[in-house]
């Protein structure tokens, strides 16, 4: 863990009454990084990822964004967020344009109006997500792949320099999945981005992650390198289900 | 007096028409918000309120429609402090005001003993009812629904595509909430005397509804909701004068038939495509 964390999170816990849901969790993602937070249903990776993200506050511990406690962030565009797929409304006429341009507000601030240097880089986000072609079509007439993508663009748009992801490919074609792989590759190479997805789907991306953070009972059960979880015997490999299956078999809490 | 052409000769049609255009152009704006917010009844919680609020004025023999205008508001932040809080639904907390304030409305003009002419005047808008002074009321206030929105406009769209982006995106998610809250109170207030507090949402709802059906983009949609608004002021107004109809329900049924025929029209449509022999 670096000192310069875009993303620090020491002795995290968070309690619904007496249930303990998240337990002594401390983790950082660093500039640049790509690391994913896997983990079995129910394991508390949503309230873990809503605490990581300023939503809830936590019953002990602390988080650190770019250095700050999350509710006293200065620069929110530095941080994007693409929530779990959202169900567009069969009543939204929104186009994709439309939902892309509403991201950039993380980074203009909604007095602000946009400039020609906006309008480049909200063309620039649909573009990275192969949506360029798309984006007068109303998003409720996309594929649910399409639709997440346009949303991917949407976060995108406000050039943050951490992405935070939540099952973001549950469900997808694999076009679609390829595609936002390429886009979140781009987002690190290009940008030098950092990037936390949330997912038990890590096929497309197994091969570009730097850290797996594997949560079991609310409590981090594996933090290392893709590498090292590939030798304990688990395949994080296009077209395999091990991932997912192992999750699933481990035990509840890891013995410390 | 401007000399324009039957049904809209008379002092009492044009300042009608006047408070009507400024209401179809002002409710849909608000609604289009509100429908994609999932709260199309809130239009109606906060004309129940308007009523509590008119009885109440003229209980006290003052500013009926000032007073509806602070109920309202009040009563729309209450809803949104309901809804923020957790503990309550969207449409639990538009339940609890909306049954408070329709009882609060008959028991105050069951008080004032004034469930005659002018009651049924608020409660389903008459042409008679606009005076000057209502007629500038409804005006000014739909410029400053307009100003606002076009200034608010990206950030409540933001919001309502989805909350939780925004808020960590840093948007001002609460108080954008509750600034959508009070100007539909406010164009409740302000649409009352002219289609009636029990059908003033419908001039929130129903063009939105009729312009969704076939807008390609929010923008579009937000643009044909308002001409579709301005559009059923017209010819409601017009269609009451010469059959002497009521105003309020004339002009919300024609734009529940705007929105009956565009469905038909797009429904036809997709079956021509579907079934256009291929060359």
């Amino acid at each position: 863990m670096t000192s310069d964390a875009v993303l620090r999170a020491e002795h995290l816990g968070f309690s619904y009454g007496d249930q303990r849901v998240v337990d002594d969790v401390s983790l950082a993602v660093a500039p640049g990084e790509f690391v994913a937070l896997v983990g079995p249903n129910g394991a508390g990776k949503s309230t873990l990822l809503r605490l990581l993200l300023g939503l809830l506050e936590p019953t002990s511990g602390w988080v650190r964004l770019f250095g700050e406690p999350p509710k006293e962030m200065r620069d929110r565009w530095r941080l994007g967020y693409v929530p779990q797929r959202l169900a567009v409304p069969a009543d939204l006429p929104a186009t994709v344009a439309e939902v892309v341009a509403a991201g950039r507000l993380a980074r203009t601030g909604w007095r602000r109006r946009f400039r020609a240097a906006d309008r480049i880089e909200i063309e620039h986000a649909m573009e990275s997500v192969s949506l360029l072609d798309l984006r007068d079509r109303p998003v409720r007439e996309l594929s649910g792949g399409q639709q997440q993508r346009a949303f991917i663009a949407k976060a995108l748009a406000g050039q943050p320099d951490l992405l935070v992801l939540d099952e973001p490919v549950a469900g997808v074609d694999a076009e679609s999945q390829e595609r936002f792989r390429d886009s979140l590759v781009h987002l690190v190479r290009m940008h030098a981005a950092a990037v936390l997805l949330v997912s038990h789907e890590l096929g497309a991306v197994a091969d570009d992650l730097n850290r797996v953070v594997v949560v079991r009972g609310g409590r981090v059960f594996f933090d290392g390198p893709p590498a090292d979880l590939a030798a304990t015997g688990v395949s994080l490999g296009v077209h395999t289900q091990d991932l997912p299956l192992w999750l699933e078999s481990l035990p509840p809490h890891k013995d410390h | 007096m401007l000399p324009l052409p039957y049904p809209f000769d008379r002092d009492y049609m044009q300042l009608a028409l006047v408070a009507g255009l400024a209401v179809g152009a002002t409710a849909p704006l608000i609604g289009a918000f509100l429908v994609q917010k999932r709260l199309s009844l809130l239009g109606d919680g906060m004309g129940h309120l308007a009523f509590a609020g008119v009885a109440a004025g003229l209980l006290l023999g003052v500013w009926p429609v000032p007073i509806a205008l602070a109920v309202a508001v009040a009563g729309a932040v209450a809803i949104e402090r309901l809804r923020r809080g957790g503990r309550t639904s969207g449409d639990l907390a538009l339940a609890l005001v909306f049954y408070s304030g329709i009882a609060a409305g008959v028991v105050l003009a069951g008080r004032s003993g004034s469930f005659n002419a002018s009651i049924l005047g608020y409660l389903f808008g008459s042409v008679l009812t606009v005076s000057n002074a209502d007629a500038v009321t409804v005006v000014v206030l739909g410029l400053a629904v307009l100003i606002v929105l076009a200034v608010m406009g990206r950030v409540l769209f933001a919001v309502v595509l989805d909350e939780e982006s925004a808020r960590v995106a840093g948007l001002p998610v609460d108080g954008v909430n509750t600034l959508l809250a009070v100007l539909a109170a406010v164009t409740v207030v302000a649409a009352m005397r002219v289609v009636g507090v029990l059908l003033v949402a419908a001039m929130m709802v129903l063009p939105v509804a009729a312009s969704q059906v076939v807008a390609s983009s929010f923008r579009r949609a937000v643009t044909l909701a308002m001409a579709i608004g301005v559009g059923a002021v017209v010819v409601g107004l017009g269609l009451a004068r010469v059959w002497a109809l009521p105003p309020g329900g004339t002009i919300v049924l024609v734009t529940a038939a705007v929105y009956a025929v565009l469905s038909v029209v797009r429904s036809t449509a997709r079956s021509a495509i579907r079934f256009r022999p291929r060359a």
